[in-house]
C-alpha cells in the first residue's frame, strides 16, 4: 500500500454520503426525540412521545403484519427461485434463459405492479373472464388484501433472488453430486446435503435481497393492499405526508432502520459461523480420512 | 441429460409463466378497441392517445433521461475514485467510509426517501429536479463502488507499483493504469446506475417537487386514477424498450470492454 492518497480518492464519495445520507439519518434520529410542530415539522422540547406512541396496539399489529408479509414473501420467493436458478445453471442455453429472467427484472417496477392490478382488479382481466364464462356471478375481491400484497411482492422480488442464486449454483462443481450418488446418497439427499451447503452464500444474498425490500415495502402495499395489509412503510408515509406527524414518522423510520440493520447483521453473522463450522467439520473429516 | 432435470424444469416453467403471463395480458389489451378488459377488436387508439395526447408523460420521460444520465455520471465518478481509495489504501476513518457506503445498500429505500425529504425541508431546499438528482446519486453510488471494487479484486497492486517505479505520477497512474484496468467495472457501474435511476419510484416519490415528475411517478399517478388502456400501451413501449436496452447494453458493454 503506497503513499497517503487513499483519503483523497475516497474523499468525494465520503463527503457526498455524509451530507446526503448520514446527516439526513441523524436528522430523523433527532426529530424522533422532538415534539410535533403545529403545521407539520417539529419543535422543542425534547420528548419521548414519538416512541411512546409506538406502544399502542395498532402499531404492534402493523409491525407483526409487516414481518409476516416479508417472511411469507421471502419463503415463497426462495421456493420458486432455487429450482429455477438451478435449472438455468444446468442448462446448455444459460445465456438465453438468463435473458428471460433479466427482461422482467428490467421492466419498470410500477408496470410490474400495474400488470397485476389490471389482472386482479374488480374490472380486471380475471374478473371479466370469470363473469363471461359464468364461473362466478359476482366480482371476486382479489385486490386490496394481504394475499395480493404477498403475490405482487414475490413477483417484483423474484429476479433479485434468482440472479445471485444462479451466480453461486453456476460455480458449483456438479460432479460432487455424482460422487454423493456413487457413495449411496439418494437424489434428494445429495441435493440437500451436498448442493445446499455449498451454495449458502447465494441463498444468504437472495434472502437479504428479498426480505429487505419486502420489509420496507411502500409502493406495493399502497397500491394493492387494503386495511389488513398495512405495512410499516405505508404508515411512515402517511404520518409524513398526510397526518404530518414528523416525530412519529421519524420514530417509525428509526424502528425500521434498527430492525433491518440488526436483522442483516445477525443473519449474515449466523450464516458465516454456520458456513465456518461446516468447513471446519469437512476439514476434520478429510484429515481423519487421510490419517486412516 | 435434459430429462433428468424434470423437477427444476417444472419450476422453471412455472416461474416463466408467472413472469410473462401478466406482461402478455398487458400487451394484448393495449390493442383492444374498448376501455374494458374484455376483448372487442383490434385498435391502435391507445397508442395514438399515448403519443399525441400525453404531453405531461413526455415531460416526465425527459426528466427521467436527464436525471438518469447526470446522476449516473456523477455516481460513477465518485464511486470509482472511492473504490480505488477503499481497495488499495489505508487511511484514517476508513471504517466509517465503509459503513457509509454499505449502509444505503441494506436499508429499505423508504428510509432514504423519508430522511432526505425531512433533511431538505430542514435546510430549506425546495423539492425540484435538483433534489431528485442528489437522491439518485446517493442511492446509486454504493452500487458503482461495489462493482468497481469487484473488478479491482481481480488485479494485482504490483501493476500500479510498477507504474510508479517507471516514473508515473499519481495522475498518470490513475488516468493511464488504474482507470483502464477498472474500465469493465466502471462501465457496468454506470449502466447499473442508469437502470436503478430510471427504475426508482420510492425515493423519487419523496424528494420530487412539482414539475419534477419521472416516468415511475407519472405511471403511479396514472394508476391511482384507475386502470387505463393508455397505461397498457405505455407498458408495451417500456417493455419493448427494456428488451432493446437489454440487448444493446450487452453489446455496448462487450464493445467497450473489448471481449
Amino acid at each position: 500500500m503506497k503513499r497517503g492518497h487513499g483519503a483523497l480518492y475516497a474523499g468525494p464519495v465520503t463527503v457526498w454520503l455524509t451530507v446526503f445520507f448520514i446527516a439526513p439519518l441523524l436528522v430523523i434520529l433527532a426529530y424522533s426525540f422532538m415534539t410535533r410542530g403545529v403545521h407539520g415539522g417539529v419543535r422543542l422540547p425534547l420528548a419521548l412521545d414519538a416512541y411512546a406512541a409506538l406502544a399502542n396496539r395498532v402499531f404492534v399489529k402493523v409491525t407483526v403484519s409487516t414481518l409476516m408479509i416479508a417472511l411469507a414473501t421471502t419463503g415463497l420467493t426462495l421456493a420458486l427461485s432455487l429450482p429455477t436458478a438451478y435449472f438455468i445453471a444446468r442448462s446448455r442455453r444459460r445465456e438465453a434463459l438468463l435473458l428471460l429472467v433479466i427482461i422482467p427484472f428490467w421492466t419498470n417496477f410500477l408496470i410490474r405492479i400495474y400488470a397485476w392490478i389490471a389482472i386482479l382488479g374488480n374490472n380486471g382481466f380475471l374478473n371479466t373472464l370469470l363473469l363471461h364464462t359464468g364461473i362466478t356471478s359476482e366480482h371476486v375481491q382479489f385486490l386490496y388484501r394481504r394475499s395480493a400484497v404477498i403475490l405482487v411482492l414475490v413477483y417484483t422480488e423474484l429476479p433479485f433472488a434468482i440472479l445471485p442464486l444462479y451466480a453461486t449454483i453456476e460455480k458449483f462443481d456438479f460432479t460432487l453430486l455424482e460422487a454423493a450418488r456413487d457413495l449411496g446418497a439418494g437424489k434428494a439427499q445429495a441435493h440437500l446435503r451436498v448442493l445446499l451447503p455449498n451454495i449458502r452464500s447465494g441463498i444468504t444474498t437472495a434472502v437479504l435481497f428479498t426480505f429487505i425490500p419486502a420489509f420496507g415495502a411502500y409502493a406495493v402495499p399502497q397500491l394493492v393492499g387494503g386495511t389488513d395489509s398495512m405495512m410499516l412503510g405505508t404508515i411512515v408515509a402517511r404520518e409524513l405526508t398526510v397526518t404530518r406527524n414528523w416525530p412519529l414518522a421519524s420514530s417509525i423510520s428509526m424502528v425500521l432502520t434498527v430492525l433491518t440493520t440488526a436483522g442483516v447483521v445477525l443473519f449474515v453473522r449466523a450464516n458465516r459461523s454456520a458456513t465456518e463450522q461446516a468447513r471446519q467439520a469437512a476439514m476434520a473429516q478429510r484429515a481423519e480420512a487421510l490419517g486412516a | 441429460m435434459r430429462t433428468r432435470h424434470w423437477f427444476s424444469g417444472w419450476f422453471f416453467g412455472l416461474t416463466m409463466l408467472f413472469f410473462y403471463a401478466p406482461l402478455a395480458v398487458l400487451v394484448l389489451f393495449s390493442f383492444n378497441a374498448s376501455r374494458a378488459m374484455a376483448w372487442e377488436g383490434f385498435s391502435l387508439r391507445w397508442y395514438v392517445e399515448l403519443f399525441c395526447r400525453s404531453r405531461m408523460l413526455w415531460h416526465s420521460v425527459g426528466n427521467s433521461v436527464v436525471i438518469a444520465l447526470s446522476s449516473a455520471a456523477v455516481a460513477t465518478a465518485l464511486g470509482t475514485l472511492g473504490a480505488v481509495g477503499l481497495y488499495w489504501y489505508h487511511f484514517r476513518f476508513k471504517r466509517y467510509v465503509q459503513i457509509a457506503t454499505f449502509l444505503p445498500l441494506i436499508l429499505p429505500e423508504i428510509i432514504m426517501g423519508v430522511s432526505l425529504l425531512v433533511f431538505f425541508a430542514g435546510i430549506g431546499v425546495p423539492l425540484s429536479l435538483l433534489t431528485v438528482f442528489i437522491a439518485h446519486v446517493s442511492f446509486t453510488v454504493p452500487f458503482v463502488l461495489l462493482l468497481v471494487m469487484a473488478r479491482l479484486e481481480e488485479f494485482d497492486y504490483s501493476i500500479i507499483e510498477a507504474a510508479y517505479d517507471l516514473g508515473a505520477r499519481e495522475w498518470d497512474a490513475l488516468a493511464r493504469v488504474i482507470v483502464p484496468i477498472a474500465m469493465p467495472g466502471i462501465v457496468a457501474g454506470f449502466l447499473v446506475a442508469v437502470t436503478l435511476s430510471l427504475e426508482d419510484f420510492v425515493v423519487t416519490f419523496f424528494v420530487a417537487g412539482p414539475g419534477s415528475s419521472t416516468i415511475p411517478l407519472h405511471v403511479y399517478s396514472m394508476i391511482r386514477f384507475g386502470v387505463s388502456p393508455v397505461i397498457n400501451a405505455l407498458s408495451v413501449i417500456l417493455i419493448a424498450g427494456t428488451i432493446v436496452l437489454a440487448f444493446s447494453t450487452r453489446n455496448v458493454y462487450r464493445y467497450i470492454v473489448g471481449k
